[in-house]
């Protein structure tokens, strides 16, 4: 079994090619990074595994099952799970609200009108315990728009683990944080257990080389190399596209 | 505090007959109970979901000519509500397809469009509808044996219905759907990724508010015994949306604050002031001024604001500018 398969994916905006034929293969519990200049197509490339974009040709199989006509937010309960390089949090709610409402998107209690949601003593407390794991479990109680940016980010993570995602996707998710807060999230990542596959975008080499053990490098939508962490960064084109040597 | 608050509000609802002059001002309460229960349900679109609807009054007006119908066809009081609510929703299970095609601009533009159809057919198809003058019902209900012919008697069963409906959605806003609801509002392409069926959260809330907008329409059809083309016209829609707007979107309070600022100003008003029109456009423009939030929170804003400048040592530094920021 495959935790995530490509195969010839293809998608253009006009005439721009963003992905062009990608085909590439995840195994269970793997750290795969995808990295590549800006406009490489990376996160194109998420939008289109997670639904949010139809790809023009080729196909996505998720865990050996065929999703790629099945809409997003169907794929989320196939345990799909991702973050948002733009951050797209709830900014008017508490950091408990934020991830509460992640955990209500996999219960069946979200269509429910009848009972108090504040009431929910199970969700909330697992939404509790999803803040520990970032970190933030003081934090719960305080709207999200008197948070710093850092800590947004891990609320970010703590959305994404807390729907028990089978495979996680991670668009960026150091962008813009201060060396100190990089290597929280970098201890946040590597506790993650391995029961959950994980998939990285980064266009900053440096920051997510130590997290990846299989390498894809992207440019201009096409797979341009990949391999083990030291195949990819000793070959020749990596260096050429990426280090600019 | 807030349960003293509530037991005194509902007292003095329930008493207004006894200690308001005459039937006159009876009858304007009787109107802002069933205004605000219109405008209640209207916010649950516009105040809770993000989507502006300046059609509701098609859907309010859908209830009232179809109990009309109903009862002039000889239907039995009960029929005819079950049968205009059920008109209703059907209604605005129409309305929301249609609409959901579009978010912002795009909808409020469809909503228009299907409350000028709504009006074309209320004014044009005389066979059903008597064109411009409308249709009239002989009797107002006698639920077990109590009279609501009697501006009291009405009133009581008013206030039975908004209590209802400010339940109703009180609980709706808290419970986890609500909940959904307002992620949907704020960031639906989240909300999507999180596996929530945005559409589907949209068409339920969409049927919920219609279905209020059509029990109001059923207390107007009561209340005036009467129902012609101009409670669908555009301007009852725009009424409505004033009210909540005014009074405060997303707020259980605002509509209720709202229905009452415009039935006032449109009976009362209108006794002293000839141009009581621009009374009330002059009113408006002040609240978005001062109060661009609406005038429940933007009241409760002011109230804070006040209690810390008279008593700046009982806050703590800081805490004051925090607490509006967030409200």
């Amino acid at each position: 079994m495959t935790a995530l398969v490509l195969d010839d994916l293809e998608k253009s905006f006009g005439g721009l090619r963003v992905t062009a034929a990608v085909s590439l293969a995840v195994e269970p519990g793997e750290r795969r990074l995808i990295i590549g200049p800006n406009g490489a197509g990376k996160t194109t490339l998420f939008n289109l595994i997670t639904g949010e974009l139809r790809p023009d040709r080729g196909s996505i199989r998720l865990f050996d099952r065929e999703i790629t006509r099945i809409p997003s937010r169907r794929r989320a309960h196939l345990g799909l799970a991702r973050t948002y390089q733009i951050i797209t949090l709830f900014a008017g709610e508490t950091l408990l609200r934020n991830v509460t409402l992640s955990l209500l998107g996999r219960s069946r209690l979200r269509w429910n009108p009848f009972v108090r949601l504040g009431r929910q003593e199970a969700l909330i407390a697992g939404a509790r315990a999803a803040l520990e794991r970032v970190g933030l479990g003081h934090l719960a109680d305080r709207p999200l728009g008197q948070t710093a940016y850092g800590e947004r980010r891990r609320v970010e993570i703590a959305m994404a683990l807390a729907q028990n995602p089978r495979i996680l996707l991670l668009d960026e998710p150091f962008a813009g944080l201060s060396i100190a807060e990089r290597r929280d999230v970098q201890d946040l990542l590597a506790a993650i257990p391995r029961d959950v596959t994980v998939v990285m975008i980064e266009h900053d080499m440096d920051v997510a080389l130590d997290f990846a053990e299989q390498i894809t490098v992207l440019h201009f939508g096409k797979v341009l190399v990949e391999g083990t962490r030291a195949a990819v960064v000793a070959d020749p084109q990596t260096k050429e596209i990426y280090l600019g040597e | 505090m807030r349960w003293l608050a509530l037991s005194v509000s509902l007292v003095l609802l329930a008493t207004v007959p006894f200690w308001v002059a005459s039937d006159y001002y009876v009858n304007i309460a009787s109107q802002i109970l069933l205004y605000a229960v219109f405008a209640l349900g209207l916010n649950v679109l516009v105040g809770y979901t993000g989507l502006v609807s300046l059609g509701h009054a098609g859907l309010f007006g859908i209830a009232a000519y179809a109990g009309a119908i109903f009862i002039n066809g000889g239907a039995d009081h009960l029929i005819a509500i079950l049968g205009a609510l059920a008109a209703t929703l059907l209604a605005a299970a129409v309305f929301a397809v249609l609409t959901l095609r579009g978010t912002g601009l795009g909808f409020v533009m469809i909503t228009v469009a299907l409350g000028q159809i709504v009006w074309g057919v209320a004014y044009r198809w005389i066979s059903i509808t008597n064109g411009d003058n409308g249709v009239s019902i002989a009797t107002r209900p006698s639920p077990f044996g109590l009279s609501l012919a009697t501006a009291p008697g009405f009133y009581w069963a008013t206030l039975l219905v908004f209590l209802a409906a400010v339940v109703t959605i009180a609980i709706f806003v808290g419970s986890p759907f609500g909940a959904s609801l307002r992620g949907t509002r704020d960031q639906p392409r989240r909300m999507n990724a999180l596996g929530y069926h945005v559409w589907m959260i949209r068409f339920l809330a969409f049927l919920f508010s219609g279905l209020w907008s059509g029990v109001a329409g059923m207390l107007f059809l009561y209340y005036n015994q009467f129902v012609s083309p101009q409670v669908v016209a555009l301007g009852a829609s725009a009424e409505a949306l004033l009210m909540v707007i005014a009074g405060g979107t997303g707020t259980l309070l605002g509509p209720i604050a709202g229905a009452a600022l415009v039935v006032v100003m449109k009976n009362v008003a209108r006794a002293y002031i000839s141009r009581w029109n621009l009374v009330l456009g002059a009113i408006f423009v002040t609240i978005v001024i001062f109060m661009p939030e609406g005038l429940v929170p933007g009241s409760v804003r002011l109230w804070r604001w006040a209690v810390d400048r008279l008593h700046p040592r009982d806050v703590e530094p800081g805490r004051g500018a925090r607490q509006k920021s967030g409200a």
